[in-house]
This record gives C-alpha cells, structure tokens and sequence, in this order.
C-alpha cells in the first residue's frame, strides 16, 4: 500500500499524515508541489492540511495551479483514490475535483477543538470500517470550513450518497461550529474515488492524543 | 490601463462579515444601515490598450483565478 501525500509550500500537516499512514503499515511518500508527476504504484494520493500559499486570495485557489495538479486531475479522471484533509478539501473544491466551495466561518472565529462527527454514508472506501449513523471525535482546526452548495447541488450529493460526514454533538445530534450547509464536514464526488473533509483523521490516532477514532477511517483506504 | 476587479459573494450567500460589520456600525449608532457585503478589490495594472481585449482577459482572469464563481461574483472596470 503506497500512499503519496503532496506538499505545497505552506502546508504543515503533511508529516502527520505520513505517521498515521505509516503506523497502519502503509509506505508513504511526500511529494513536492513542482513535481509533474505522482509515483505510479501510489494507491491513495493525500492533499494534506495546512495553508498553502498562505490561504492568499482564498484557501486553496492559488495551489490549485501548482504544477503538480495537472497530475492529480490525472490521476483523479482514472479512478485513483484522493484524500483532501482540511485545505486539502480546500484545494479539491478549488481545483472543481470536489462539488461546492469552503466559506469563512460563519461567526468568522478559527476553530480549533475536537468535534463529535455522524456518519451518514459508509457506502465507499474510506468510511467503510464504519456503520451508518456511527459517531466518530475527530479534531477540527480551521478558518474557512463553512460549507457552501447551491439547493441543486445539495440535492444532487443527497441522491448520489455524497454527504460523508456530518458534525454532530456526542449524542449525534446535528450540531453545526461553521455555518456549513446541513452541517456538511466531508463529502465525496459522485464516481466515490475522492473524498474530502475538513476534520483531521490523521490527529486522531492515539487514544493518548484524545482519541484513535481516525484509525478506522484511515483504514479503509488499507489494503 | 488599470483594471479594478471587486469580487463579492453572491446575493443569497450569506456574507459573515458583511453582518459582523453591520453589527458593528449599528452599536456605533449608524442606524441607517440596511446592508453590509465585504468584498474585496483587486487592482491590475494591464500593458494591453484594447478595451475590448482587456475586458476579455480579465473576464477570464476572474473566471479561473479572481473569483470561485462557485460562491463569488465579480465586476471588472476599466480605467
């Protein structure tokens, strides 16, 4: 299992990533945003978190030209598996690889806390250990994690499972820190090969850290 | 010729800042405020002298770059 996790110029969370994949057993590889191209025998490409380009203009908008995203769209087009974490979803949404558009919060605050998840579609790779309706404490850490589609597309990821995770109180109760439409945290593209979330599965590994709940989300990339 | 692009969200998104300043503006007693929307404005010094090319340059600066039109919409003047 290889998993190639890029690193643009201000990303910060590409050495966690790499640990929790490794500690599941996977080879890693951290591949530079100039690269024009991903190693072919990567199984799960990750858009880590962080700030690329410092957020300037709007998070995620300037990495989407990097010289490495004609690759992953690529990549993408084939049916390779791309996990966004944070501005990872950022630059997925950015890129167009990912339906709808990360907005300031709403109460305009940087978030930074663990936050109770729901999941609502285990009907793909990456929430598969998971059962629906299961409820996950993940770490959110960010500016611009409110989620924006218009009523067409929400309906349209409704109809097609694409909503993955929804935040939620520890009792699963909706419960929305970021303004998001529906309380939306993760979503996927309609073909189920790229996920995005805002919340960091990576920092949840070690119940010594606060929880392990990302192990089985991080899991189901595994082979 | 200068291009001076603003960029703002679209009406019916809600604009966070946008109620946080109206917010402010209405504990200073600015009673007269009906609306806020933040945008921002970005200024582009263009070496092009054909109004019409420019227009077209720009629009398509803002279509792939500016703005996410996803969630923002634009206005391009040129001066």
């Amino acid at each position: 299992m290889k998993v190639s996790i890029l690193q643009f110029p201000g990303t910060n969370c590409e050495y966690d990533t790499q640990h929790a994949f490794e500690s599941l057993g996977a080879h890693t590889e951290i591949i530079w945003h100039k690269s024009e191209t991903i190693p072919s025998d990567t199984d799960l490409l990750v858009v880590a978190g962080g700030f690329s380009y410092g957020d300037y203009l709007r998070s995620g908008a300037i990495a989407k030209f990097s010289p490495v995203m004609k690759a992953v769209s690529a990549y993408a087009k084939e049916g390779g598996k791309i996990l966004g974490i944070c501005n990872g979803f950022q630059v997925l949404t950015e890129a167009g690889l990912l339906p709808g558009a990360l907005k300031r919060n709403e109460h305009l605050h940087f978030i930074s806390k663990h936050h109770h998840l729901r999941v609502q579609s285990n009907e793909n790779v990456f929430l598969q250990k998971l059962n629906n309706g299961d409820i996950v404490n993940i770490p959110i850490a960010h500016h611009d994690g409110n989620y924006y589609i218009d009523d067409a597309g929400l309906s349209e990821l409704k109809a097609n499972g694409q909503i993955l995770l929804t935040y939620c109180d520890e009792s699963g109760n909706e419960k929305n820190p970021n303004g998001s439409v529906e309380s939306i945290a993760g979503v996927c593209n309609k073909e189920k090969n790229i996920f995005g979330l805002m919340p960091h599965p990576e920092r949840a590994m070690e119940l010594i850290l606060g929880s392990d709940d990302g192990v089985k989300m991080l899991q189901g990339f595994l082979k | 010729m200068k291009a001076i692009v603003n960029v703002s969200l679209k009406a019916g998104v809600l604009d966070s800042q946008g109620k946080a300043v109206h917010h402010a503006l209405d504990s200073l007693h600015f009673n007269g405020v009906e609306d806020v929307r933040v945008g921002k404005q970005i200024v582009l010094k263009l070496n092009e002298n054909d109004k019409e090319k420019a227009m077209a340059d720009v629009t398509k600066m803002c279509e792939e770059l500016l703005a996410n039109t996803v969630i923002e919409d634009y206005e391009i003047e040129l001066v």
